[in-house]
């Protein structure tokens, strides 16, 4: 039986940023990783929002493989003939420290294992952790690969179904309401292509999210997301509209039907297609986090629940980052104090409590129950391309007078709809 | 690029490392479950084809290990796992 200091499950952010922080304190730290390499399983969006973890990772920033600075921020209302776009683009998303960068998951965590091999942790790849090791209801190891391995402390890092929370006991296996599932293409298409398309210069980067007929009024929508040399393309389907409200349209057909819109196609014309992925996404916010912590385990990451979709972002790799950091910093002050039980671990809430993590979750807890609105995803859309659609038509005769062209849409109906749903906003 | 992509091609660019037995399998008498049936809509990877008897099955090659399944089904009507380390589906973009 081998014995570590610290054995942490899973080789994605949350798991590296536990292990980078603990790595060179005179630990024994084993990260266990199913992968062929870190990064093999894990997929984002995706974008990540350094400001919040430049802080906590100050070394890491300089030299990481990302890909594109974030400069164009756009919103897409898709109804099924027209669309409605929004760009935002600033000098500020332009300026040092640029906040956010496009980035492709299995190269940035292959890199970063490499720093956290380089700082002393000790990462297994190829291995898959079969359950946890349970004594007196204390978790004092995992089973993988056919061996047992100790450690004083479990760090579970092992993604969105969060298996380990399970059969700690710590959370009853997960159901469909709290998550969505993502699909996703990788595009290649030279950077010269993808600045004249986007509007970018040099390194520049471009986000753009799509709602309404790309999920056929289903809860979710379109992302794109620039890298170097690729376009990262995909969707998000809410799981239990998928069910319960997916008649026969088949998820892997929405991806090629929003790829087919006239939006999309010509942004990616005479793009290669080099990957396709799948992969899913907690959506419940702050209601629906797990526990984070037991008897000997702390959760962090996916596992924990911590992605964030606040309507105008989706947020998660900064959490992941974060919640590794302050998963670490509790058992170094468990270590100091002797002990791994739950009472000891309690102080991860805490330090999770006094940071950027838990005041995002707690401040934008209402916004699953605001963006889980069904009107968001078929009728605005469709509102709002109708109403420009007639406000930009020139008619052979005489053009109607503005605000009739407008008002008939508005009538007090829609007008009292409209505003109960954008009081929800009171609450964001 | 083609002006829709089929799904067979799309996975066909994915790496995918052999071995293991299949880590996911329909739990015997469950093949008509309705659960599994949706399955044959949402799986990204179109895994799952329900007969016209209503039976599903399951063909693991080409899994992306999303997880969608394990929410939709259960544990009840699936036998759930990831594939053993080193094996599956290998991200070189992620």
């Amino acid at each position: 039986m081998e014995k570590f200091d610290v054995i942490i499950v899973g080789a994605g952010l949350a798991g590296l940023g536990a292990a980078y922080t603990l790595a060179g304190q005179d630990l024994e730290v084993l990260v266990l990783e199913r992968g062929d390499y870190p990064g093999a399983k894990n997929v984002t969006g995706g974008r990540i929002y350094v400001n919040p973890v430049r802080d906590l990772f100050p070394d890491l920033w300089p030299s990481a493989p990302l890909e594109r600075f974030i400069v164009h921020e756009g919103v897409v209302l898709m109804a099924k003939e027209r669309s409605v776009a929004i760009d935002y683009a600033g000098d500020e998303l332009r300026q040092e420290p640029q906040q956010s960068f496009s980035i492709l998951r299995a190269k940035f965590d292959r890199w970063f294992a490499e720093e956290v091999e380089a700082k002393g942790a000790m990462i297994l790849p190829k291995t898959r952790v079969e359950n946890v090791i349970k004594e007196n209801r204390k978790i004092v190891g995992v089973r993988a690969g056919g061996d047992e391995l100790h450690a004083d402390v479990v760090i579970a890092c092992d993604g969105a179904l969060s298996l380990l929370g399970e059969q700690a006991g710590l959370h009853p296996p997960e159901t469909p309401h709290n998550y969505a599932l993502g699909i996703k293409e990788v595009i290649a298409l030279p950077g010269e292509k993808i600045n004249d398309r986007f509007q970018l210069q040099g390194n520049e980067g471009a986000a753009r999210l799509f709602i309404g007929e790309v999920t056929k009024g289903m809860f979710g929508g379109g992302f794109l997301y620039t890298n170097k040399e690729s376009v990262s393309l995909g969707i998000v389907i809410g799981i239990e509209d998928m069910m319960e409200k997916g008649g026969n349209l088949e998820a892997p057909a929405l991806m090629e039907a929003f790829k087919a819109r006239p939006e999309i196609a010509c942004l990616i014309r005479g793009g290669v297609t080099v990957e396709y992925a799948a992969h899913l996404i907690p959506e419940g916010g702050f209601k629906a986090l797990h526990p984070l912590h037991g008897d000997g385990m702390l959760i962090a990451g996916d596992a924990a629940g911590f992605a964030l979709n606040m309507g105008f972002t989706v947020r998660g790799m900064e959490y992941a980052l974060a919640s590794g950091y302050y998963a670490a910093k509790t058992v170094l002050k468990a270590r100091e104090a002797g002990s791994f039980d739950a009472e000891t671990l309690s102080e991860y809430g805490r330090l999770l409590q006094e940071s950027f993590v838990l005041k995002d979750f707690q401040n934008f807890q209402a916004t699953p129950s605001f963006v889980n609105n069904p009107r968001f995803f078929s009728h605005y859309p469709e509102l709002k391309g109708n109403i420009l659609r007639d406000i930009y038509s020139i008619p052979a005769g005489p053009k109607d007078r503005l605000y009739p062209t407008i008002r008939k849409y508005l009538g007090l109906g829609e007008m009292w709809a409209m505003f109960k749903d954008f009081r929800e906003v009171t609450k964001i | 690029m083609t002006e829709t992509m089929d799904l067979k091609a799309k996975l066909g660019l994915d790496v995918f490392k052999p071995g293991g037995e299949g880590h996911i399998k329909i739990r015997p008498g469950k093949e008509k479950d309705s659960r599994l049936q949706k399955m044959g809509l949402i799986c990204p990877a179109g895994l799952y084809s329900v007969s016209e008897q209503g039976e599903t099955s399951l063909t693991i090659d080409g899994c992306l290990e999303c997880g969608t399944c394990r929410l939709v089904c259960g544990t009840d009507v699936l036998e759930w796992a990831y594939p053993e380390g080193g094996v599956g589906v290998q991200f070189r973009f992620g």
